[in-house]
């Protein structure tokens, strides 16, 4: 062997080095989407009608919003190459060049892992099954697939930010029963015209990196006709809770008057003209956002107070057992 | 004596010990975590099975 062989590079090469701050880890786990996961698995929680002893409850929301943390840090890790050309997305810590991929992908899967076993321990396999399909669902199936693939990717892939009420019920009862999937389908309808309300003013963003946003692939017209007929299925599923007795009646006053306000601004764009649509589409955006914390929030005012459930007492309502 | 391989700048430095001290922290944090969730799983009952 050649002494050139044998020698040592001594170049100071600092790429290699971890070069992420903590700041940088905890925006792996994408801190915003996590909060969103958390407020809805807590009102899941509260509104169970087992109440968890309070030690397992604060482990079952930390697993869950550690869970939504690590697919976020999964999303980032895959998505990096696409990250560096969006506007909103070019500062994240990979596209940035503070944390590197493998770094990401190592920390994503500890923490899933981590998060599932724990959630499993602490509480009951059914939810631990459900969080790590959730994961799954929001790393392979949306991330890896659908994502770049259609322009129903955000409707399909919108489960993963829906599951947590289910997990966090699961988590409290051992069981999956019609109030969880209610508040799951709540958030499913609402996730599509929340982004394609977001997507119609960032979709040259979007069309950059090569993603089918609907905008993108179907023209604004489609998108804020798809939006409307989403936000007209989306606000009798906010009502749903109280119609079938598991909400009562301030649910039931802000489910009604703050859907009312969704179907006009939809109706307001879909109907509106040239200029309009931008300012009339992020107002809509923002109040999406109003729209589903409200909702959650009244339900969780409800059984903090301990206001009665509105009792129409048509419906037994079906469920598995774990 | 000058070093040989990757030389970390002050900076890096800095940020690898406040990794690992958060680290730490996670660690400890987990060992009361997992403490408090044997307790509540026991429940009252530990102190009160037959011997």
């Amino acid at each position: 062997m050649s002494e050139a062989g044998i020698e040592m590079n001594t170049t100071v090469d600092t790429t290699l080095a971890g070069r992420g701050g903590v700041g940088d880890f905890v925006a792996l786990l994408k801190p915003r989407v996590m909060s969103l996961v958390v407020f809805t698995a807590v009102v899941a929680l509260a509104a169970a009608p087992v109440t968890p002893h309070p030690i397992i409850a604060i482990t079952a929301i930390l697993c869950i919003a550690i869970g939504a943390g690590a697919a976020g840090a999964l999303n980032m890790w895959y998505d990096s190459d696409i990250d560096q050309i969006m506007t909103r997305t070019r500062e994240r810590p990979i596209p940035a060049g503070m944390v590197g991929r493998d770094e990401a992908l190592a920390f994503g899967m500890i923490l899933s892992a981590f998060s599932v076993v724990v959630l499993g321990l602490a509480t009951n396999w059914l939810a631990a099954g459900l969080l790590g399909f959730t994961i799954f669902f929001y790393a392979v199936i949306y991330t890896m697939w659908l994502k770049r693939s259609t322009p129903q990717n955000i409707v399909i892939g919108g489960a993963a930010g829906a599951f947590p009420p289910i997990v966090a019920w699961a988590a409290a009862t051992g069981t999956v029963t019609l109030e969880p999937v209610v508040l799951f389908l709540i958030i499913f309808f609402w996730t599509p015209p929340h982004f394609w309300a977001l997507a119609l003013v960032r979709s040259g963003d979007y069309a950059r990196a090569g993603v089918p946003m609907l905008p993108v692939v179907a023209g604004v017209d489609e998108t804020r006709r798809q939006i409307f007929l989403y936000s007209l299925i989306l606000v009798p599923l906010g009502i749903a809770p109280a119609v079938l007795g598991f909400a009562g009646w301030l649910y039931l006053t802000v489910s009604v008057v703050l859907g009312a306000v969704f179907l006009g601004l939809a109706w307001r764009l879909y109907t509106g003209k040239g200029d309009a649509i931008g300012p009339v589409a992020r107002r809509l955006f923002a109040f999406s956002i109003l729209y589903l914390f409200a909702v959650y929030a009244a339900l969780f005012i409800e059984q903090i107070v301990g206001l009665p459930p509105i009792k129409f007492a048509f419906l037994s309502l079906p469920g598995i057992t774990a | 004596m000058e070093e040989e391989g990757i030389v970390l700048t002050e900076e890096q430095k800095r940020r690898r010990r406040m990794r690992s001290i958060a680290i730490g922290i996670a660690l400890g944090a987990l060992v009361v975590l997992f403490y408090l969730i044997t307790i509540a799983r026991l429940g009252p009952g530990v102190s009160d099975r037959p011997l």
